[in-house]
């Protein structure tokens, strides 16, 4: 057993009302520059659609995750090391940034320069990229934005598969979900085992994915290796660039701003301990159905005293051992088993998981009599959503516990229903759904209240025993490569626009004496 | 091309020098130095079409021509009589450079027509990423111009002058620059635009080249990995 600890991150759909906040507040913080413009380390995708980039879950175009090989032995899906190598010259999977959409902004002079028209004058988009006029914006993070386009088109979703998509087209039962995506910092990234630079890690500390700007040659096998698509390419610095899960932020103990910004208050952060040990197995599990379960064997109880003494042994600090403790994301993937990662059949082990949403009650089940359990519970298979639909997303195909997931929840709120009634309380219901009196206390309390200090139990980082904080006083701070130069090297002999360093001039002041 | 002794003695004898120089000194300085700047720069997120083909025709070409240099040139002469005469040496380049150097040829001319004709490629190159590559543009075309010329004179003597002068620029021969007095202009202009180029790669795109050695190392890591921040204060 080899404990390390990670922040995890659980997004609880069910209550993510799709209001792109974390995107935006996001972009604000790390994508707002040249040659970033088309990226979102966090953006909103609504569901059922092919989402952004088009249809990134469709590995066998884009080639990301692994494979798993007769022998039980894992490979990037897109080819071992000499593939890799071979691909550098042209990565045959990689997307053309209009797979994303081609950065634009308006003509906006024009609105105040044209002169008089029979027509309004328009401010037609102009490409970052080219500097010319664009037809039409044909795509972005959000291009389905509930629901927007056809059904054709968004029914090309992956998710579908085993599910009857046809009758979905239709309106009387349709449905959608919002799926905030943002990097997973998994346990097996596939971006990390693709880089022929290695510039890529896992920190020990909190599992944090990074890329160091400064050992990144712009190969590119990054961007096609990893199956969310959450690595970009920069086209000005030529770097390629993911979400930081807001290390500066996590080092401090402050939870990611994506995190902090929710209004809807759907996101938690929390430690995770783990058995470094167990990755390999966890991810080469033959069937996909178990790669699920198998990660959640990965996770260790951090109220077991071997796992607290072998923690302590592998230099997980005590106070993170009792955030383990507290962790809201601990109680929400292995107590309630209520989240789920995403797309686990990647075999990534990605580390941000998902609580699935309800979903309103099908207009035919509302029609005649609602197929319900004896405790007076909706069947989840009368809900809006196909649970195969969700199960897809979240299990590998793998329905059984994504029902019963949805029961707990369903369960939670039917027992605080009528407790808000007045009405008798069953605990039978609970226990049928794998609950108690406590349980169900619980879950209302992270789910429903969800206060801050709940949602977010951070520990901060042991930044002493990295650095030298003698030497870093007056130091220049976050800054993107060559120390404190700034964001892009303007000037100078290697690389970059030729052109003079920008000083402060001196002038010589005659002051008369 | 009949140079003077002293032009022929400072192009052939001490420029070469200079440039050798200022490649390892300035790629030593900028992997130290500027390390956000060294990137291979990649511009097929913009467009992958042309890319496709152009790239991997170029590289895979300029590849076999730049191994073909290192062994033709490089390999001792003793080791060379050993297995061949002086005119299968000559032969076997001719056969083996020549093909390659075309393959590359249509690959970078690919790659030209694209960076100048793609309004979106154009407008983010850099002058010295145009410089570039119309430099080996040329470079290759000479190259590949020797071929023709060698083929009047297959007994491998022209060859064998050119083998111990690359063989004396590394060797640090003193009275090397004499060897090449008097060779054909094709040669001569192929060397010193050789040189030339190597001369300004510190300052261009053209760094990658070190990197796309170093990434040989990707063969023998593991899949994953890890770093800590712990423990680097005491270390």
């Amino acid at each position: 057993m080899k404990v390390r600890a990670q922040i995890a991150m659980v997004l609880n759909l069910d209550k993510c009302i799709g209001c792109h906040t974390c995107s935006v507040t996001c972009k604000n913080v790390w994508t707002s520059r040249k040659g970033m413009e088309y990226a979102w380390f966090n953006n909103v995708e609504t569901k059922p659609g092919i989402g952004y980039p088009k249809d990134w879950e469709n590995q066998e175009r884009w080639k990301g995750g692994w494979t798993r090989k007769p022998n039980g032995k894992l490979v990037p899906k897109q080819g071992g090391r000499f593939a890799v190598l071979a691909k550098l010259f042209s990565n045959p999977a990689m997307p053309q940034i209009d797979d994303y959409y081609e950065p634009f902004t308006f003509d906006y002079e024009n609105l105040q320069t044209a002169p008089e028209l029979p027509t309004a004058p328009v401010a037609r988009p102009i490409s970052l990229i080219s500097g010319r006029t664009m037809d039409k914006v044909e795509w972005g993070p959000n291009w389905e934005e509930i629901l927007g386009g056809e059904f054709d088109k968004r029914s090309a979703d992956y998710n579908f598969e085993a599910v009857q998509k046809d009758i979905y087209g239709q309106f009387e039962n349709t449905f959608m979900m919002y799926l905030p995506r943002l990097c997973e910092h998994c346990l097996n990234p596939s971006c990390v085992a693709s880089c022929p630079s290695g510039s890529i890690y896992k920190r020990e500390e909190d599992g944090i994915v990074l890329i160091d700007q400064d050992k990144c040659r712009g190969w590119r096998m990054c961007v096609s290796g990893c199956p969310y698509k959450k690595i970009y390419y920069n086209w000005t610095s030529g770097k390629a660039e993911k979400c930081t899960f807001c290390y500066p932020r996590i080092e401090a103990g402050l939870p990611t701003v994506c995190s902090e910004t929710c209004v809807g208050r759907i996101r938690y952060l929390g430690v995770l301990l783990y058995d470094a040990d167990r990755i390999g197995a966890a991810a080469a599990v033959e069937n996909p159905h178990d790669l699920y379960q198998a990660q959640l064997d990965v996770f260790l109880d951090p109220n077991d005293p071997e796992v607290q003494r072998q923690a302590l042994a592998d230099g997980v600090s005590a106070e993170w051992i009792e955030s383990a403790k507290n962790s809201p994301t601990y109680k929400m993937a292995v107590e309630w088993k209520i989240a789920f990662p995403l797309h686990p059949e990647y075999r990534t082990l990605p580390m941000v998981w998902y609580v699935p949403p309800l979903s309103p009650i099908q207009a035919h089940a509302n029609a005649g009599a609602i197929d319900s359990t004896e405790h007076g519970l909706p069947d989840v298979d009368s809900l809006r959503i196909p649970v195969r639909y969700l199960a897809n997303l979240l299990t590998a195909g793998n329905e059984a516990p994504v029902a019963g997931a949805l029961k707990r929840m369903l369960a939670m709120r039917a027992w605080f229903r009528a407790r808000q009634l007045g009405a008798p309380q069953d605990p039978a219901m609970l226990a049928a759904v794998g609950l108690d009196e406590a349980g169900a206390e619980a879950m209302h309390r992270y789910l429903a209240i969800a206060n801050y200090e709940d949602r977010f139990v951070i520990p901060t980082a042991h930044r002493e025993e990295a650095e030298n904080a003698y030497q870093l006083r007056g130091g220049c701070g976050f800054t993107f490569g060559n120390g404190c130069d700034g964001i892009d090297a303007k000037a100078g002999l290697f690389g970059g626009k030729m052109g003079r360093r920008k000083v402060i001039p001196i002038r010589m002041i005659d002051d008369g004496t | 091309m009949t140079l003077s002794p002293a032009w022929n003695q400072f192009l052939f004898g001490i420029y070469p020098y200079i440039c050798l120089a200022v490649l390892l000194l300035g790629s030593l300085i900028r992997y130290d130095r500027e390390p956000y700047s060294w990137k291979s720069d990649s511009s097929q997120v913009l467009r992958a079409q042309t890319l496709r083909w152009g790239s991997n025709l170029f590289h895979y070409g300029v590849l076999v021509v730049v191994l073909g240099h290192f062994a033709g040139f490089l390999m001792p002469e003793s080791l060379v009589l050993w297995l061949m005469s002086p005119g299968q040496h000559q032969l076997l380049a001719m056969a083996v450079g020549g093909p390659a150097g075309v393959v590359a040829i249509i690959g970078l001319s690919l790659l030209i027509w694209r960076r100048i004709g793609d309004p979106r490629v154009r407008r983010n190159s850099r002058k010295w990423d145009i410089s570039i590559v119309v430099m080996l543009w040329f470079q290759l075309l000479l190259g590949v111009a020797t071929v023709p010329m060698s083929a009047q004179h297959m007994d491998g003597a022209m060859f064998e002058r050119l083998v111990a002068y690359v063989q004396g620029v590394v060797l640090f021969h003193g009275d090397n620059a004499a060897i090449l007095q008097g060779t054909p202009w094709v040669y001569q202009l192929h060397i010193l635009l050789g040189f030339t180029i190597f001369l300004v790669s510190p300052f261009t795109r053209m760094v990658h080249i070190w990197s796309g050695v170093g990434s040989l190392a990707y063969l023998f890591r593991p899949y994953q990995l890890v770093r800590t921040r712990k423990r680097a204060v005491h270390s």
